[in-house]
């Protein structure tokens, strides 16, 4: 009887120490490499170091929603690389400005292309500081399309829509919180 | 249920394992399956299958390994000086590291390309560039050596280099950063950059038999950054593609400035042409200034010679040598399929993976499908030369290798991964992580004509926890793949010396063989050799001193040398007597603020050494040869400047005390 409460203890401390790796886990087969391409240096334990732009993000209570987003379009591997990265980090309250539903369908295993076409749009390869920004500059973004530096009155606008509030450096770049989503162009 | 009591541990230790390996990272555990081992195992004592050339980056060097598994065999010094070898430092090896800058000791080697013959691995030489004293280095395969370097003008930064064509023709070498020519002055405002700055590409011939180079023509180009390049083959034999960045033609800031235009270049480069204007006449001497330096293996001494010219043609006037594609972003990778007829372009910023078709090529410049011209280039149109695009392949694509079955495999440095698709359909067919940060990689025969799909290497920037932790400085890695089948499949991964920037790979059979063993003693002509014990002597002519030394299993000829003076310049020419492998002798004497020697079989080596102060100095043999090497040394008396105490020399007889007055 002992022994039963003792396994059950196990198993159950099993499971929460592995709390948020349990689903990766669970995909690990022969063909894992194939259909996880990520699972690299954000596993390296490593606590010393400058945080990346993935735990500078994770570290933040405002940008849940956002790294609830890059775990699911698989981008936090490329994040945690050597980079250099610009990523502008919508907040938790820019992406509640978007439609009701709108984070929820982009969450579904389906719309996963979409999300991540939308947040390759949120990140530049390059380290770019926010006062460098020029007005009328044009960024290539990862996802292939172009976003548009805007300076109004002091402040950096991206695409005339949203706002960097706040930047914050990474080790691997340079985090610019903004305060609305940005939207790729439609697709010709 | 009960359990009993002697299976209870198993079972804890069980349910641990169960734990342990669920919360183990996503990681090399889950990648690597179980066959992985026996795949890269080579039996001691049995041969690896490849040979690995692998580029040593910021070491200067090439370092050699066996595929598949991944057993270092040796480092080939060619642009740093190497202590434990004597490059650099001997007198017969100095010249080799000559310039118009006079000697450099350091260099940085990024790229490898073995010589061909009709577009396949040849196994004679393997070319060398060196980025940042721009330079080209040929090794040669039977003795594993440096046996020429040729520097090149009008260039700093040659990056896109020692790419070749399908019969070695010519090494390529093209200048990754574009710089005021080397006749004109340069003291130029940095932000004249448009104005002033031009890209040259050197095309240096090679002799057929004996690989000797030579610059035949350079090209005056744009000012942009050069990057990659790789010869046309088969069908596109004639023609090189080199890619381009910078297009901007920014002087600052790069990182930024130079990602402005949506497309930048792949310039193709008609040779054949190239080789018509030359002929006719149509190239400008141009003075410059640059080292030629060949190692003689007979005299086993190298010899540096100062040219001062090269023939220039200038591809904005001679217009049909050079013609632009639009790639996608910096490209990067510059990589043409076996058959000559695709060329992938890799934009290290692209979301895609263009791919250009050489006949679509060939048919927009004869339908002059142009889009404009860039710096007097003309510039193709774009979809006119596109084959297709690989479209979402990964974050940051950077290089191409090709297995000979249709298929390509890029590498992408941003996601970290090596990407396997269809050159005829452009779908993604597999994708498999690198631990971390993948740059080149490698197929055997991989950029010619004829791949051995068997393997792939991927050469990754960024290690971290992948070994034992050794301080700030990890050692960077190849990761070495199965592609024999539809999936690629990690087997092996192994640390490497300084940047494992690019590399090459051949079947050992073609090169095993080859292999020399010593140096016939009796074809040895440096004018220092001395060919057996009974011609060694030591000679002195003013303040210079040469001893003409031998060395054999187990002992120095002469091993007591006396009439030395404080002030002496010393030349030891150290002759290896032995005849068999594997048998190098070393030689060091104390206080020498150079390196050892280490002379090959049937070699003569020299080393100077400034007799600095009154005493007696020990030399001896540093590559343990025999039971009896730690027997293998000898004595140099220093007397004062001015001193009477006569030379003398000997091995194995006391000589009479001939400075009587001289006692402890």
């Amino acid at each position: 009887m002992k022994n039963k409460l003792f396994f059950a203890l196990l198993i159950i401390a099993s499971l929460m120490a592995c709390n948020d790796t349990a689903d990766k886990t669970s995909t690990v087969t022969d063909n894992a490499a194939t259909e996880n391409p990520a699972g690299g240096q954000e596993n390296v334990q490593d606590d010393a170091s400058a945080k990346d732009v993935v735990k500078v993000a994770v570290s933040s209570k405002d940008h849940t929603t956002l790294v609830a987003a890059l775990k699911q379009a698989e981008l936090v591997t490329a994040l945690s690389n050597a980079g250099p990265f610009t990523v502008f980090a919508p907040t938790n309250a820019a992406f509640d400005k978007l439609p009701a539903g709108t984070v929820d369908g982009l969450m579904k295993p389906e719309k996963k292309e979409d999300l991540q076409n939308i947040l390759q749009y949120h990140v530049s390869l390059a380290a770019m500081k926010a006062e460098t920004f020029k007005d009328g500059q044009v960024l290539g973004m990862v996802n292939g399309d172009n976003l548009t530096i805007n300076i109004k009155d002091g402040k950096v606008m991206l695409n005339n829509s949203a706002t960097i509030v706040a930047s914050i450096p990474a080790s691997n770049g340079i985090i610019h919180v903004i305060d609305g989503v940005l939207l790729p162009p439609e697709k010709k | 249920m009960k359990y009993s009591k002697q299976l209870l541990p198993i079972f804890l230790l069980l349910l641990a394992a169960t734990i342990f390996n669920s919360c183990k990272p996503k990681n090399a555990g889950s990648a690597v399956s179980s066959d992985a081992a026996s795949k890269s195992y080579v039996a001691p004592g049995k041969y690896d299958e490849f040979y690995n050339f692998v580029s040593g980056g910021f070491s200067g060097q090439m370092s050699v390994y066996g595929l598949p598994s991944g057993r270092l065999l040796k480092v080939v010094p060619i642009f740093s000086v190497d202590p434990e070898k004597g490059y650099g430092y001997s007198e017969e090896t100095k010249p080799m590291l000559n310039t118009s800058h006079g000697f450099v000791p350091w260099d940085d080697q990024h790229h490898l390309d073995l010589s061909q013959t009709n577009g396949e691995i040849d196994g004679r030489w393997i070319f060398a560039n060196a980025n940042n004293t721009p330079r080209v280095a040929r090794v040669d395969l039977t003795t594993f050596r440096t046996s020429e370097i040729i520097e090149l003008p009008n260039s700093a930064g040659n990056h896109s280099s020692p790419f070749i064509t399908e019969n070695t023709e010519y090494v390529v070498a093209g200048t990754r950063f574009s710089v005021p020519p080397d006749d004109v002055n340069g003291d130029v405002p940095i932000n004249s950059y448009k104005q002033n700055f031009k890209g040259y590409i050197s095309f240096i011939s090679v002799g057929k038999e004996d690989g000797k180079m030579d610059i035949a023509f350079q090209l005056k180009c744009p000012g942009v950054n050069f990057d990659l390049s790789h010869a046309g083959k088969g069908k596109s034999h004639g023609w090189f593609f080199f890619s381009c960045y910078n297009s901007e033609q920014a002087n600052t800031l790069l990182e930024v400035n130079a990602s402005q235009r949506d497309k930048d270049f792949i310039m193709a480069v008609n040779w054949k042409k190239a080789e018509e204007y030359l002929k006719a006449g149509k190239g400008r001497k141009q003075s410059v200034k640059y080292a030629h330096n060949v190692y003689n293996e007979k005299s086993h001494t190298a010899t540096s010679e100062i040219k001062t010219e090269v023939t220039v043609l200038d591809v904005s006037e001679l217009k049909d040598i050079c013609y632009m594609i639009p790639c996608p972003k910096s490209p990067h990778g510059c990589d043409v399929d076996p058959t000559g007829e695709y060329i992938v372009g890799s934009g290290k910023l692209a979301a895609l993976i263009p791919v250009f078709s050489f006949t679509k090529m060939q048919k927009a410049i004869a339908d002059k499908a142009y889009d404009g011209e860039y710096e007097g280039i003309p510039v193709i149109k774009y979809e006119s030369a596109l084959h297709g695009e690989v479209k979402k392949p990964g974050l940051g694509p950077l290089h191409t290798e090709f297995d000979g079955r249709g298929n390509a495999y890029t590498t992408f440095f941003v996601s970290s991964e090596v990407v396997k698709w269809s050159i005829q359909d452009l779908k993604v067919l597999d994708r498999v992580p690198t631990y971390y940060s993948v740059g080149h990689l490698c197929i055997p025969g991989g950029d010619s004509k004829k791949p051995n799909g068997k393997y792939l290497i991927a050469y990754n920037k960024i290690t971290k926890d992948r070994y034992l932790p050794t301080g700030p400085e990890l050692a960077q890695s190849a990761q070495l793949y199965d592609i024999s089948g539809e999936k690629m499949q990690l087997i092996l991964d192994f640390p490497t010396i300084g940047e494992p920037h690019y590399a090459q790979a051949v079947a050992a059979d073609l090169i095993k063989n080859k292999s020399v063993k010593f140096f016939k003693i009796e074809e040895n002509t440096n004018p220092y050799v001395s060919k057996g014990e009974g011609t060694t002597k030591v000679v002195r002519a003013g303040n210079k001193v040469d001893v003409y030394m031998t060395c054999i299993r187990s002992h120095f000829s002469p091993d007591n040398i006396e009439g030395i003076r404080a002030g002496d310049e010393v030349y030891f020419h150290v002759t290896n007597l032995e005849q068999d492998w594997d048998v190098p002798h070393g030689f060091a004497i104390k206080g020498a603020n150079t390196g050892e020697l280490l002379i090959m079989p049937g070699e003569t080596q020299t080393l100077k050494w400034i007799a600095e102060k009154p005493g007696i100095f020990p030399f001896y043999c540093t590559d343990f040869c025999s039971a009896l090497h730690q027997e293998m040394q000898g004595y140099l008396r220093i007397s004062p400047a001015g001193s009477n105490v006569p030379l003398t020399f000997s091995t194995g007889t006391n000589m009479p005390k001939a400075d009587t007055t001289k006692t402890l």
